[in-house]
C-alpha cells in the first residue's frame, strides 16, 4: 500500500480497502524505521493520528473530503506550522513554535491531508545537499537501495558500506528522502534555485517547481523573495498535478499571487506529442555535465522526435552569467531577509545583555551557520550604496536578460524544454563535503536556477537509474502559468520511461532488528 | 524616519527674523547680517532669548539661512500599512500586533487600500502629481523597534511628487500683516510606522511596544524654501489644517501624529548652500520654531568663530531650548536600500486609463477621489472673507482651533447680529475663555445657540455690551440657563424708561457741581465722568448713547 501513488491510495481509501489512521500508523511506523535517514526533524505522531482519525470518521459518513483526505504528507521545515516546531534546520529557530499555518499547509489540511512531520533541510534552505543543517545531512535512501547496493557489490569489495552514503541533493532533501522511502505520498519543498527538483532528481522522485505566483508564499520562511516557490515532491507527475490542483490559486495573504481565478488542474492524457514542439538549451551542455545524464538527456530528445514531437535546440545565450546573477540577488535579499532575527521576538537569544548591539552580535552568531552569515555579509556588501548600482542593479537587468531568453524562445513557437536537472547522479556524503557550499550550490543549481530568475514552472521527472543504480532525473519547463501544459507533457514522458521503483527490502532486513517484526511484515512494498 | 538626500537646489529666501513667543506675537527683525560677537556658551545661550540685538549690515557678512522639512503624519485608518492590526492611540502596550507587525518569519505585507486614498488625496491637495505606478522599497537599520530590521517606504518612486503648500506668515508688528509664502514638496511617501521603545533606565532595559509599528506614514517632503522657524512652523501649521480637513490624518503633534524633522543650514548669500544639519524630535509647532532659530543663530555663530558645520542629527531640548547632537545618530548610516519584493508595483488609474470591467474594490481612481475632495482650509478661508467681510487674520484665527469654525458658523445661523460682531465675540470673548481655562471648543460650557441668543439680545438692545459680557460669564459658569433667563434673574435688561433715566442724570448732575462746571468750561472729558455716574447708578442697565444724548441735552440747556 506505502509502494502506491497518491491517486491509487486515494481510490484505495474511498473504496475503503484501508483506512486513514491505519495508513498513517503504517506510514509513522516506517518514519521510525528510516529514521537513520535524517528526514524527519520533527515528527507530528500525534497530530498525524489525530487528523486521521478526523478524516476516517468523514469516509465513514460519506464525507470526504477529496483526493488528499486521508492522504499523509509532509512539509518541509521551512513552512509554518501552528503549535509545530519551525525551525528551518537553524539555532536560530530552535524551539520556534509558528501560531499560524503557511497557507499551503493550511490547505493542505483543509482538504483532509495528514500531516506527518517537519523534513530536513539546509540551515534557512541555504545549499544544494542537504547537509548544511543542524540537524545533520540527510541521507538519500537509493544508498540503501537493492539497485545501488547491488551495483556497489560487483565494484567495490572491502569498502566501508555505510560510510558511503549518498546525499539527497537540497535543500528540500527531507522532503525527496520521505517521499523516497515511502514515509508519506507528498510533500512540500521549497524552490528558490533548485531546491525541490535537484533532490527530488537525485531521490528519484517527481519534484515540480510551479510558476511563481501560482501557489501562495504566505508562512514559507523566505529564501529570496522573488524567486522562492512552495515545491512539490510526490512519486509520480499526475499526483504532482494533484497537490498543485489543491494549492494553487490566489492567497489575499500573499500579494504576489494571481488574481485570476485558477482552474482545476486535472491533467489530460496526452494520445501523441505531434504538436509539440521541444526546446534543448545548447548552453545546457555543460563540460561538467556528466556523460551518462548526457546520453539521457539525448535519447529522451529523441523518444520525443521519434514519436512525433518536433526538437529543436535553442539558445539562452544569458545562461552562463545565471550563477553569479543568482549569488548577488539571492545575498541580497537574504541579507534583508535575516535581519529580523535578533532574538528579540521570537527565537534564540543570546546571554550577553550589556547593549542591545552587544545582544544583537552574539545571538546572530550563534543562531547562524557560517553559511548564513556568508551570504549575510555579500549580500549588505552588494547592498552598500556605493556597490548597489554595480552589483545589485547590475544583476536585477542581468536577470531581466535571463528572462527575456525564455521568453523569446517561448514566443519562437518552443511549447517546452528540456534539460538534465543536475549535472550527474547523487554522489557520496564524503565526496560532497570536499566542496564547500558555496561551490556546490554554483555547480548544482546550473539547470535549475535560470528557471527561478524567470519565475517560470519546471518539473523534474525521474529517467532512469544510472551504472552505479542511482537515478537520474531531467527537467522541462514551461510557459509562465502554463503549468498544466508542462506537466502534462511530463506525465506522458514519465509513462515512456517508466522509471524503476525503489527497492529498500534490503533496507527493511537490515534495519528490522530494532522494530517489531509483525508490525514491519504490514508494510507491503510495491 | 526616512532620509532622502535633499537637494539643497533653491536658495532660501534672506532670513527673516523672528521672534517666537509662545505662538503668539510675532516680533520681526529687519532682514540682517550676524555680527554678534557676543560670547557666551551654548548653556548661556539657552537661558536668553533666541535672538536680540542683531543689527543690519549689508554686505559680504550677511547670511542667509535655509530651512527644509521632512513631515511624517500618521493616516488616520482603521487598520495599519500592510496588516489588519488596529490603529489606536493609547491602546494597551502590545495588544495591536499582528503576526506580520511582529515580523514573524514568513509573513507577508499586504497594502491597505484606505492608506493609498490617504495618499493620493493628500497629494492632490498638496498640488503634487500623483504617480500612477509607485514602488515600495526597504529601508535596514537595527532598532529595538523595528521588528524586522527594515521599514517598508517608497525610496525610488514614491506615490505623488512635485507639490506645493501655500502658506501665511505675518510680516509686519500688526497681526493683520499677511503675506502668503509657498514651499515646494518635493514628495509624498507611503511608509510603515515604527515600533515605541521605552527606556527604564533605574533597570538598564528597554521595553519594546509594537503598537505603533507598522502604522501608516505619510512622509511629506517640504524642499528647502523656508528661512526660518516661523515660516516653518506656518507651514507645518497650515499642512496639519489641510491633512484634517482631508481626514488622512489626525495630525496631532502632542500625541506624535505629526512629527516633523528638519534640516538646517546657513551661508553667504550667492554662495554655495552651507553644510546642514537635522534636527529631529519637534513635537510642536512651538517648539519647531525655536529649534530652527536656535540651530540657524548656532550655525552663524559657528561659523563666524572659525569652526565648521557637520553634517550631524541633533535633537531638540525643549527644556533648555538648544540643539544638541544625538549619540545614537553619530556616523553615517547606510540604510542599504533594496526593491520590497513581496509587493508589486502600485498601480494607480485615472478615468482614461481605467480598465474596461475593472472590479472598483481592486482599483483605485484619482479623478474620482479628486472630485471627492473636501473644502480646504485655504478655500473656507476665502468663503469667510467674502461672506462676512472678514479680516484675513480672523479667518485664519477661526481655523485654527479645532471646532471654532463650526462653532461660528453655528452661531451665525442663530443670530441676527452682524458677522463682525459675531467674529468678535467668538474670536475674543468666547476663545478668550476657553484659552483662560484650557478648554477645546467641544469642551465649552457656552453652546452656540446660548452665545446667539445672546447676541440677538445684544443687538436689540435688549441689553448693554456689558452687562452682555456679565450675562456670557454666567452662562460659562451655570450650564443650562438661557441668556434671557440670566437677564432678567440679574435684573440686567437695559433700562427703557426715559424718564426714569432722565431723573437719574439729574440726580447725578445735582450731586456733582464740579464735574458739570468742568464741563461747562469746555473740559470734553468731563461727560465721560458724568456718564461712568450714571451708569454705576443704573447698575450698568443703561445705555450709553441714550446717556450722552440726555446729559448733553441737559448740559447745553
Amino acid at each position: 500500500m506505502l509502494g502506491r501513488t497518491l491517486r491509487e491510495v486515494s481510490t484505495a481509501l474511498k473504496q475503503g480497502h484501508i483506512t486513514p489512521t491505519e495508513l498513517c500508523q503504517k506510514c509513522l511506523f516506517l518514519i521510525k524505521k528510516t529514521k537513520f535517514l535524517n528526514a524527519y526533524i520533527t515528527v507530528s505522531e500525534e497530530v498525524a493520528l489525530k487528523q486521521a482519525e478526523e478524516s476516517e470518521k468523514r469516509y465513514k459518513k460519506g464525507h470526504s473530503l477529496g483526493d488528499l483526505d486521508g492522504i499523509p504528507v509532509a512539509v518541509k521545515d521551512n513552512f509554518s506550522t501552528s503549535g509545530i516546531e519551525t525551525t528551518c534546520a537553524s539555532n536560530m529557530l530552535k524551539g520556534y513554535v509558528p501560531p499560524y499555518n503557511a497557507t499551503v499547509v493550511q490547505k493542505l489540511l483543509d482538504k483532509g491531508a495528514v500531516l506527518m512531520g517537519k523534513t530536513n533541510l539546509d540551515e534557512f534552505a541555504m545549499g544544494s545537499g542537504s547537509t548544511d543543517g543542524v540537524f545533520g545531512p540527510v541521507k538519500n535512501p537509493w544508498s540503501y537501495s537493492k539497485q545501488y547496493r547491488g551495483k556497489r557489490k560487483q565494484k567495490a569489495h572491502g569498502e566501508n558500506e555505510d560510510s558511503n552514503w549518498l546525499i539527497t541533493g537540497g535543500s528540500s532533501g527531507g522532503s525527496a528522502a520521505a517521499v523516497a522511502a515511502f514515509t508519506c505520498f507528498a510533500a512540500l519543498g521549497s524552490d528558490t534555485g533548485g531546491s525541490t527538483r535537484n533532490p527530488a532528481a537525485h531521490c528519484g522522485v517527481v519534484g515540480f517547481k510551479p510558476s511563481y505566483g501560482l501557489v501562495s508564499r504566505h508562512g514559507l520562511i523566505p529564501l529570496v523573495n522573488s524567486m522562492d516557490v512552495p515545491g512539490i515532491l510526490t512519486r509520480c507527475v499526475d499526483d504532482a498535478a494533484i497537490v498543485l490542483g489543491m494549492l494553487a490559486g490566489h492567497d489575499p495573504r500573499d500579494s504576489t499571487t494571481i488574481q485570476d481565478p485558477v482552474k482545476p488542474f486535472t491533467l489530460p492524457t496526452l494520445a501523441d506529442v505531434n504538436k509539440l514542439c521541444i526546446g534543448i538549451p545548447k548552453e545546457y551542455l555543460a563540460p561538467e555535465l556528466s556523460s551518462e545524464v548526457r546520453s539521457f538527456w539525448s535519447k529522451a530528445a529523441n523518444l520525443f522526435e521519434s514519436e512525433g514531437a518536433k526538437v529543436i535546440e535553442v539558445s539562452l545565450p544569458h545562461t552562463s552569467y545565471s550563477i553569479i546573477c543568482y549569488h548577488v540577488l539571492c545575498t541580497s535579499e537574504v541579507a534583508s531577509n535575516m535581519a529580523r532575527f535578533d532574538g528579540l521576538e521570537y527565537g534564540h537569544r543570546c546571554d550577553i545583555n550589556v547593549s542591545t548591539e552587544a545582544m544583537y552580535a552574539a545571538t546572530r552568531r550563534e543562531g547562524f551557520n557560517d553559511v548564513v552569515r556568508g551570504r549575510i555579509l555579500s549580500g549588505n556588501f552588494f547592498l552598500l550604496k556605493e556597490n548597489y548600482e554595480n552589483y545589485f542593479i547590475k544583476a536585477q537587468k542581468v536577470r531581466r536578460l535571463i528572462a527575456n531568453d525564455f521568453v523569446n524562445v517561448f514566443n519562437s513557437g518552443v511549447d517546452v524544454l528540456l534539460t538534465p536537472t543536475t549535472l550527474s547522479e547523487a554522489v557520496p556524503y564524503l565526496e560532497f563535503i570536499k566542496e564547500d557550499n558555496r561551490t556546490r550550490s554554483a555547480q548544482d543549481d546550473i539547470f535549475t536556477q535560470a528557471v527561478n530568475m524567470a519565475g517560470l514552472p519546471a518539473v523534474s521527472v525521474p529517467v532512469a537509474l544510472s551504472n552505479q543504480g542511482l537515478p537520474i532525473g531531467l527537467q522541462f519547463i514551461g510557459r509562465a502559468f502554463c503549468d498544466q501544459q508542462l506537466l502534462t507533457v511530463a506525465s506522458w514522458f514519465e509513462k515512456q520511461v517508466q522509471f524503476p521503483v525503489i527497492q529498500l527490502q534490503e533496507l527493511m532486513d537490515d534495519f528490522s532488528s530494532d522494530f517489531e517484526i509483525e508490525k514491519l511484515s504490514s508494510v507491503s512494498l510495491k | 524616519m526616512a532620509a532622502p538626500v535633499k537637494r539643497w537646489s533653491c536658495v532660501g529666501k534672506r532670513w527673516v527674523l523672528a521672534y517666537i513667543d509662545g505662538g503668539s506675537r510675532h516680533g520681526r527683525g529687519a532682514a540682517i547680517g550676524f555680527t554678534s560677537r557676543r560670547k557666551r556658551g551654548q548653556s548661556s545661550v539657552a537661558q536668553q532669548p533666541l535672538i536680540t540685538a542683531q543689527k543690519s549690515r549689508k554686505g559680504e557678512h550677511e547670511w542667509e539661512a535655509v530651512v527644509g522639512l521632512e513631515i511624517h503624519a500618521q493616516i488616520s485608518s482603521n487598520s495599519k500599512l500592510f496588516s489588519g492590526s488596529q490603529v489606536h492611540f493609547a491602546a494597551p502596550p502590545n495588544s495591536l500586533v499582528s503576526f506580520f507587525d511582529a515580523s514573524l518569519p514568513g509573513t507577508l505585507p499586504v497594502l491597505n487600500r484606505r492608506c493609498v486614498e490617504a495618499a493620493v488625496m493628500t497629494g492632490l491637495a498638496l498640488n503634487c502629481r500623483i504617480n500612477k505606478k509607485s514602488l515600495f522599497d526597504r529601508k535596514h537599520y537595527f532598532y529595538a523597534d523595528l521588528p524586522a530590521g527594515y521599514q517598508i517606504t517608497q525610496q525610488r518612486l514614491p506615490i505623488a511628487v512635485n507639490g506645493s503648500l501655500a502658506y501665511s506668515v505675518c510680516v509686519g508688528k500688526k497681526p493683520s500683516q499677511v503675506s502668503t509664502k509657498t514651499v515646494r514638496i518635493k514628495q509624498i511617501q507611503l511608509e510603515q510606522d515604527s515600533g515605541k521603545s521605552l527606556h527604564d533606565e533605574p533597570r538598564s532595559q528597554t521595553l519594546i511596544d509594537l503598537n505603533r509599528a507598522g502604522v501608516g506614514l505619510l512622509e511629506v517632503v517640504l524642499e528647502p524654501d523656508m528661512s526660518c522657524g516661523e515660516e516653518a512652523a506656518s507651514a507645518v501649521r497650515e499642512l496639519q489644517l489641510i491633512l484634517q480637513a482631508l481626514g488622512t490624518s489626525q495630525a496631532n503633534m502632542a500625541e506624535g501624529q505629526l512629527r516633523v524633522d528638519a534640516n538646517i543650514s546657513v551661508h553667504h548669500p550667492g554662495e554655495p548652500l552651507g553644510v546642514r544639519t537635522e534636527v529631529k524630535n519637534l513635537n510642536s509647532a512651538r517648539f519647531l520654531a525655536k529649534a530652527i532659530d536656535f540651530e540657524i543663530e548656532r550655525q552663524i555663530h559657528e561659523l563666524e568663530n572659525g569652526r565648521k558645520i557637520l553634517n550631524e542629527t541633533r535633537s531638540f531640548d525643549y527644556k533648555l531650548g538648544c540643539t544638541m547632537p544625538m549619540r545614537d545618530k553619530e556616523g553615517k548610516q547606510d540604510y542599504r536600500f533594496m526593491p520590497e519584493p513581496n509587493l508589486p508595483p502600485l498601480l494607480l488609474h485615472d478615468t482614461a486609463s481605467l480598465p474596461p470591467g475593472a472590479d472598483p474594490q481592486q482599483v483605485i481612481n484619482i479623478d474620482w477621489i479628486r472630485e471627492r475632495l473636501p473644502e480646504l482650509p485655504s478655500e473656507t478661508r476665502e468663503k469667510l472673507i467674502q461672506q462676512y467681510g472678514m479680516l484675513p487674520e480672523h479667518s485664519f484665527a477661526l481655523l485654527n482651533e479645532v471646532g471654532l469654525l463650526e462653532f461660528f458658523q453655528n452661531v451665525i445661523k442663530e443670530t441676527r447680529a452682524e458677522p463682525k460682531k459675531v467674529t468678535s465675540w467668538v474670536l475674543n470673548i468666547f476663545l478668550g475663555f476657553l484659552k483662560q481655562q484650557n478648554l477645546t471648543v467641544n469642551e465649552s460650557p457656552v453652546t452656540p445657540s446660548a452665545l446667539a441668543e445672546l447676541l440677538n439680545l445684544l443687538d436689540r438692545k435688549a441689553i448693554s455690551s456689558s452687562a452682555a459680557k456679565q450675562v456670557f460669564e454666567e452662562l460659562w459658569r451655570s450650564k443650562g440657563k438661557t441668556p434671557s433667563q440670566i437677564v432678567s434673574e440679574k435684573k440686567l435688561e437695559l433700562m427703557q424708561d426715559q424718564e426714569a433715566l432722565e431723573r437719574v442724570c439729574h440726580t447725578v448732575m445735582e450731586g456733582h457741581p464740579q464735574v458739570v462746571m468742568d464741563v461747562k468750561r469746555g473740559n470734553p472729558r468731563a461727560i465721560n465722568k458724568l456718564m461712568g455716574l450714571v451708569r454705576k447708578a443704573t447698575l450698568s442697565r443703561a445705555d450709553p448713547t441714550v446717556i450722552k444724548k440726555i446729559l448733553e441735552r441737559k448740559l447745553s440747556s
